[in-house]
C-alpha cells in the first residue's frame, strides 16, 4: 500500500477510536496527533479540519461494515440465514470493535451539523446502505421477504439492532449481547418474511 | 453483378398482424428516394405488379422477403386466398435472398403469441428462446419494434443493397440500430441522473423510469437519436418506453415500474451494487431547479 495511504488509514483508525470514546467536540486535533505520534502540523497535511476528518471516518467505517455485509450477501444461503449472520456480525462488532457502532450512533447520528455538508443523506454511508439494498432486493426476488417500501424494512432491521446496541452500551441488558442473536434474528425474520 | 443503381425487388407478406408495421413504413418521409431504389412487387394491402397467386407460382427469385406479423403453422389462424401461412412462407422464403422480419411479432412472436404460445412465434424466436417457426435460417434479419420505425427498415435495406455487411446482435438485430438504448438522447436524462420522478404522463419534467415503467435504459434501439416522424419520441412526449424492441415484449403491467423493496431493475449492464450506491447518493441531494416546472 502507498505510504501516505497507509498513514491516512492509521489516522482514520485512531480518530475513530478517540471520537467514539470521547465524542467529537471533546476530541482535539492535538489528541489525535499525539495518538499518532506525529505533529499537529503534519496531521493537517492529511486532513484540513477536524470536521473533514470526521466525515472521512464515517466513510471509512461504513466501507468496513459494508464489506463485511457484502461477504454475507455473496454467500449461498437463504435470507433467514443471512439475517442471522448480519445480526451476529453487528452484535459481534459491537463487542469486539465497538468504536465503529459507537461512532455511528454517538457521533454521526448525534452531530448532524458536522455532516450536513459533504455527507448529505447516504453519501458517506453508501457502502453500508447499498449492501442492505442488495440484501433486501434479493430477499424479495427470491420470494422470502415481503415486498414493501425499502425504508420501512431498513428502519425495522437497523433501528432494532441500533437500539439493542445502545441498550447494551447503557448496561441495561440482563444478558450478554451475543445471547440475544437467536431471538433478535428470529424476530426480524418474522417481521419481514412473506 | 447487378448495378447498385438498379432496383431491388421486395415481396411483403403478412402473418398474424395488426398492419402496424405497414402503416409505420408508409410514413417514411423519403419514400420517393426509396421507390427509386426498391420495388415492392407484392404487398397484400395495395395494388402491386403481381398478385399472391402469381408470386407463389413463379420460380423467379427476388431480393428481399419482408414478413410482418407472427408466424404460425396452424391453418385456421391464417388463410390468404386459400393458402395457409405455412404454404406461403415456405414457398416465398426459398426464393428470397434475405428475410426481413419487420416488427416484434415477426421477430419474436409479439403480442399475438399470448393467444397461443405453442403455435404462434417469430421466425426464429419465441420470445427470448430460439424456438421459433424455423430451427435455423441464415437469411433472417430481425427489425423488431411495435411498430418498427420506417428508417430502421429502410436503412437496413439500403445497407444490404449496397452490399455492406450488416452486423447483427444476439437477437439478430442490426447493430447499427440496436446497439443504442432508448435512454440515449432522452431529454429526461438529467432527471434520471438525480433520480427525480415525473408526476404524471405527458409532463415535461421528471424521469419515467422510477414509477411509470419506462424501459429506456434497457431497451436497445435509437428512438431518441433519430426520433419518430422526425420530431419526437415516447419519452419526449411524456410516455414511458415500453421496451417494444426487446424479445420479452409485451410484458405485464407495462405502465408500472416493477420494484423489489422500492428498488427498480437496473439499467442494462450496470451491477446492482453500483447502481444502488449511485442512486442512493444522488437521491441525497435536492436540486431545486429540477423540482420546479420548466415553464
Amino acid at each position: 500500500m502507498d505510504k501516505k495511504l497507509k498513514k491516512t488509514e492509521l489516522i482514520l483508525e485512531k480518530s475513530l477510536v478517540l471520537f467514539s470514546k470521547k465524542g467529537f467536540y471533546s476530541t482535539t486535533i492535538p489528541d489525535i496527533a499525539k495518538a499518532m505520534d506525529m505533529s499537529v502540523g503534519n496531521l493537517y497535511n492529511y486532513f484540513s479540519s477536524k470536521e473533514e476528518l470526521a466525515r472521512s471516518v464515517i466513510k471509512y467505517s461504513s466501507d468496513i461494515l459494508g464489506a463485511k455485509i457484502r461477504v454475507i450477501n455473496e454467500k449461498n444461503i437463504d435470507t433467514k440465514q443471512k439475517i442471522y449472520e448480519i445480526v451476529k456480525l453487528y452484535f459481534t462488532m459491537a463487542v469486539e470493535q465497538p468504536e465503529h457502532l459507537e461512532f455511528f450512533l454517538r457521533v454521526y447520528l448525534s452531530n448532524k451539523e458536522i455532516f450536513k455538508d459533504g455527507c448529505e443523506g447516504m453519501v458517506c454511508v453508501a457502502a453500508f446502505v447499498t449492501e442492505l439494498m442488495i440484501f433486501f432486493e434479493k430477499g424479495v426476488r427470491r420470494k422470502e421477504l415481503r415486498n414493501q417500501n425499502f425504508f420501512s424494512a431498513f428502519g425495522l432491521f437497523m433501528g432494532y439492532l441500533g437500539g439493542f446496541v445502545f441498550l447494551n452500551g447503557e448496561g441495561i441488558l440482563d444478558d450478554k449481547l451475543k445471547n440475544y442473536i437467536d431471538d433478535v434474528s428470529e424476530n426480524i425474520y418474522r417481521a419481514l418474511k412473506v | 453483378m447487378p448495378s447498385l443503381h438498379s432496383k431491388k425487388s421486395i415481396v411483403w407478406i403478412q402473418g398474424i398482424t395488426c398492419n402496424g408495421d405497414t402503416h409505420s413504413f408508409f410514413n417514411y418521409p423519403q419514400m420517393k428516394n426509396f421507390a427509386k431504389n426498391f420495388e415492392i412487387i407484392y404487398h397484400p394491402l395495395f395494388i402491386t405488379k403481381y398478385d399472391l397467386e402469381t408470386i407463389l407460382k413463379s420460380k423467379d427469385s427476388y431480393d428481399y422477403l419482408i414478413v410482418e406479423g407472427s408466424f404460425t403453422r396452424v391453418k385456421k389462424y391464417i388463410n390468404r386466398r386459400g393458402h395457409s401461412f405455412e404454404e406461403i412462407i415456405d414457398n416465398l422464403s426459398k426464393k428470397a435472398q434475405y428475410i426481413i422480419c419487420a416488427g416484434s411479432c415477426a421477430s419474436y412472436g409479439g403480442i399475438f403469441m399470448a393467444r397461443d404460445i405453442k403455435n404462434i412465434s417469430g421466425a426464429l424466436y419465441s420470445g427470448e428462446k430460439m424456438e421459433g417457426y424455423w430451427d435455423k435460417n441464415k437469411k433472417v434479419i430481425n427489425i423488431p419494434g411495435c411498430p418498427l420505425h420506417p428508417k430502421w427498415l429502410v436503412d437496413t435495406l439500403f445497407a444490404l443493397k449496397q452490399n455492406k455487411t450488416v452486423l447483427l446482435d444476439e437477437f439478430l438485430r442490426p447493430k447499427e440500430i440496436y446497439s443504442y438504448f432508448v435512454h440515449h438522447g432522452c431529454l429526461r436524462n438529467e432527471y434520471f441522473e438525480w433520480k427525480i420522478d415525473t408526476k404524471n404522463f405527458g409532463e415535461k419534467e421528471g424521469c419515467l423510469f422510477y414509477e411509470q415503467g419506462c424501459r429506456g435504459p434497457m431497451t436497445h434501439t435509437n428512438c431518441n437519436k433519430i426520433l419518430w416522424n422526425e420530431v419526437s419520441s415516447k419519452t419526449r412526449a411524456g410516455s414511458p418506453c415500453l421496451g417494444c424492441t426487446e424479445p420479452d415484449f409485451p410484458r405485464d403491467n407495462i405502465y408500472e415500474t416493477k420494484k423489489h423493496m422500492s428498488l427498480p431493475a437496473t439499467p442494462a449492464g450496470v451491477s446492482k451494487r453500483a447502481y444502488y450506491s449511485v442512486t442512493g447518493i444522488a437521491k441525497s441531494f435536492k436540486i431545486d431547479r429540477l423540482e420546479k416546472k420548466l415553464i
